[in-house]
């Protein structure tokens, strides 16, 4: 991260594209709308989760190429995070 | 919601400026896009601020390198939606995101930056890639 802050008022990461990996498997690429008691709320999410047709890493790799498919217009991810990376620094 | 034109107007100049074509209608872009030939950028114009603090900038210093695309065109995404419609509808294997650039050669998608690749990123830098990519299919 590059301590830039997009959105004056809001979290870092406000507005960005990133892409959560959860302990449970999943990966949701979304825009970045805030951090809340309950989880991470992204805008226009897709997810992938393990064991789907289609791998993590094409899932990710496709989104890079042709943008994110939303299948959620609001997600709020409860799982627990793995990691947190912006898709354009795949 | 339609944007006034009050409001809209100077983010249009900011690009039509620097010699861009803009398209307000379907009718134009197909007279335009539709040609298919040669080298040519569309841009998806914005009101959000990904294209305020970061696409607009950085067009206005890419198209500054003596490489760039023959013809430069764009539409504006939430104003003028039929226009923006059928212009994606010429990268349609690409989810909508604006702003947005897609560079076309001979009617073919060469080259996309999509939203995620612009927010967040300083102009210098996006404009650093879209001269990469001017290099490497306009040239």
């Amino acid at each position: 991260m590059s301590g830039h802050v997009f959105h004056l008022g809001h979290d870092d990461l406000h507005g960005i594209t990133v892409v959560l990996e959860t302990t449970s498997g999943k990966t949701v690429i979304g825009r970045w709308h805030e951090r809340v008691e309950k989880g991470i709320v992204l805008h226009d999410a897709a997810l992938n989760e393990a064991g789907s047709q289609q791998t993590r890493d094409d899932f990710i790799a496709r989104s890079v190429k042709f943008g994110v498919k939303p299948e959620h217009r609001t997600l709020v991810v409860t799982d627990e995070i793995a990691s947190v990376r912006k898709l354009a620094e795949f | 919601m339609a944007y006034p034109d009050l409001m809209t107007r100077p983010m249009r100049e900011e690009v039509t400026r620097l010699g861009f074509q803009e398209l307000k209608t379907p009718a134009e872009v197909d007279a335009v896009v539709g040609q298919g030939e040669g080298t040519m950028l569309i841009f998806v114009n914005s009101v959000c601020g990904c294209a305020a603090g970061g696409a607009r900038p950085a067009l206005s210093l890419a198209m500054q390198n003596q490489v760039k695309p023959a013809k430069s065109v764009s539409v504006f995404a939430g104003v003028d939606n039929e226009a923006t419609q059928r212009a994606r509808s010429f990268f349609s294997d690409y989810q909508p995101s604006s702003p947005s650039m897609a560079i076309l050669k001979d009617g073919e998608v060469v080259h996309f930056v999509h939203r995620h690749q612009i927010e967040g990123k300083h102009p210098q830098q996006i404009a650093a890639e879209l001269v990469a990519a001017f290099e490497k299919h306009c040239a």
